[in-house]
């Protein structure tokens, strides 16, 4: 009997583009299925290492459904050269992909409590897996708040899935911009600022914030203000990724390697080093 | 205990207050309620009355002739929506713009300086209450300036 294999960590695997969206003016939805064999499982908040061949490898969370197992869902954001190649990538493409790495969003700790997801700008897309695992079990979890904020109208990631989210009625979703147009309604300022608004049972509460390091620092700020614990507020954190796989120290951040223990990790565990300039 | 200082010390900006300096305060309020897009505040107009936000969203707006008002920001529950009555001019700097059926805690701005004026626990204890969100009201200011979420190059 053959045992099973085990795909090599530091080999690319060969998936094909079966889908592009576009999220905003800079920014895609990738679909991938792998042509060597189905894309495997995923945890909501872990990343792939995606490779441009020719270009260079980047790490991208995984941004789909992680009860579809039929594709991987990658959002990019064009700000490199590796993100800009990807950006430029049609259906039909072939990327290569380790992964996935890292830690998950702790969703089982959420369960039978309050969950509040809070997201900025490109940090809704780690957070999205999250959301529909949320979603497809929400009798599991008490009240279920989620708080976006973006930079404009214009940037709002996932804009039609957002509005079928916010029409449901046992979920409360505010998108807030920093920076309206003149046909903007909705709520202007920050993303931590609806925090305070939300009037928390914060002895059962469970936060996901996902975003900029400034806008995580303030949102775990607001949490903590209002009484959350911060071992129930977590974050995921982003660093340059080489190896994904905790050997060769780029992604450092202070005594945890952001591949192989994070992206997710509790407030409690980097609160004295997150606002640290050194690391 | 009567339902408006009932309502009012259910406020976490009024949470815990002394009972006397609750009495005092809630001599000076009354509740209110805004249809959507009903103008809260007028720039330039007396600051006679500001608003402790119970339910629904205001906008805070600046315009500009020939242009559509640009909004700075939204304030919600629990937040004070106006801080000019507190020195003079006395002058509304903005507009404010029910974005939804909005209730709110009206306070007589006048009624609450003079009681702050002849009772300085009063004041002091008011005014730690206000200035406690105009810092975190400053912060988020300063957020929403610095454009966080542009991406690094990757």
């Amino acid at each position: 009997m053959n045992a099973a294999v085990v795909p090599d960590p530091w080999v690319p695997r060969p998936h094909r583009i079966t889908a592009v969206q576009q999220e905003a003016a800079d920014t895609v939805s990738l679909e991938l299925s792998g042509i060597e064999g189905p894309t495997g499982r995923f945890e909501p908040g872990q990343f792939n290492m995606l490779y441009v061949f020719g270009v260079g490898e980047i790490a991208i969370s995984l941004s789909g459904d992680p009860d579809d197992h039929g594709r991987w869902v990658h959002t990019v954001r064009s700000v490199g050269a590796v993100s800009a190649a990807i950006t430029r990538l049609a259906r039909g493409d072939i990327v290569g992909v380790r992964g996935p790495f890292g830690s998950a969003w702790p969703l089982n700790q959420a369960l039978q409590r309050d969950l509040v997801i809070v997201a900025g700008g490109l940090g809704l897309a780690p957070l999205r897996p999250a959301i529909h695992h949320v979603l497809h079990r929400r009798p599991g979890y008490r009240r279920v708040v989620i708080l976006i904020g973006m930079r404009s109208a214009g940037e709002i990631l996932y804009r039609a899935q957002l509005e079928r989210w916010r029409e449901a009625l046992d979920i409360e979703l505010e998108v807030t911009v920093d920076r309206p147009d003149g046909a903007w309604r909705g709520h202007v300022g920050v993303v931590p600022t609806l925090i305070g608004r939300l009037g928390l049972d914060p002895a059962h509460t469970v936060a996901l914030v996902c975003g900029p390091e400034i806008m995580m620092r303030f949102s775990a700020n607001a949490l903590c203000d209002a009484g959350v614990a911060p071992a129930n507020i977590h974050l995921s954190m982003e660093r340059n990724m080489k190896c994904a796989l905790g050997l060769c120290g780029r992604c450092q951040f202070g005594p945890t390697f952001i591949c192989k223990d994070g992206p997710v990790l509790p407030l409690a565990r980097i609160a004295g080093i997150l606002a640290l300039r050194e690391v | 205990m009567a339902g408006l200082e009932r309502i009012i010390l259910g406020q976490p900006l009024f949470a815990g207050l002394a009972p006397a300096i609750a009495t005092a305060v809630c001599g000076c309020a009354r509740n209110v309620r805004f249809e959507p897009d009903q103008y809260l505040l007028r720039e330039g107009a007396p600051a006679d009355e500001l608003y402790l936000i119970r339910q629904g969203a205001v906008a805070l707006q600046i315009h500009a002739p020939g242009q559509m008002s640009r909004i700075v920001s939204t304030l919600g529950p629990g937040e004070i929506l106006g801080v000019s009555w507190l020195l003079p001019p006395y002058r509304w700097s903005f507009d404010a713009c029910a974005l939804e059926p909005t209730h709110a805690i009206g306070l007589d701005a006048r009624c609450l300086r003079d009681k702050c004026e002849a009772d300085h626990d009063l004041g002091y204890e008011l005014l730690k209450r206000v200035a406690g969100q105009l810092v975190r009201r400053l912060h988020a200011s300063r957020l929403q300036m610095l454009d966080v979420y542009r991406s690094p190059v990757a």
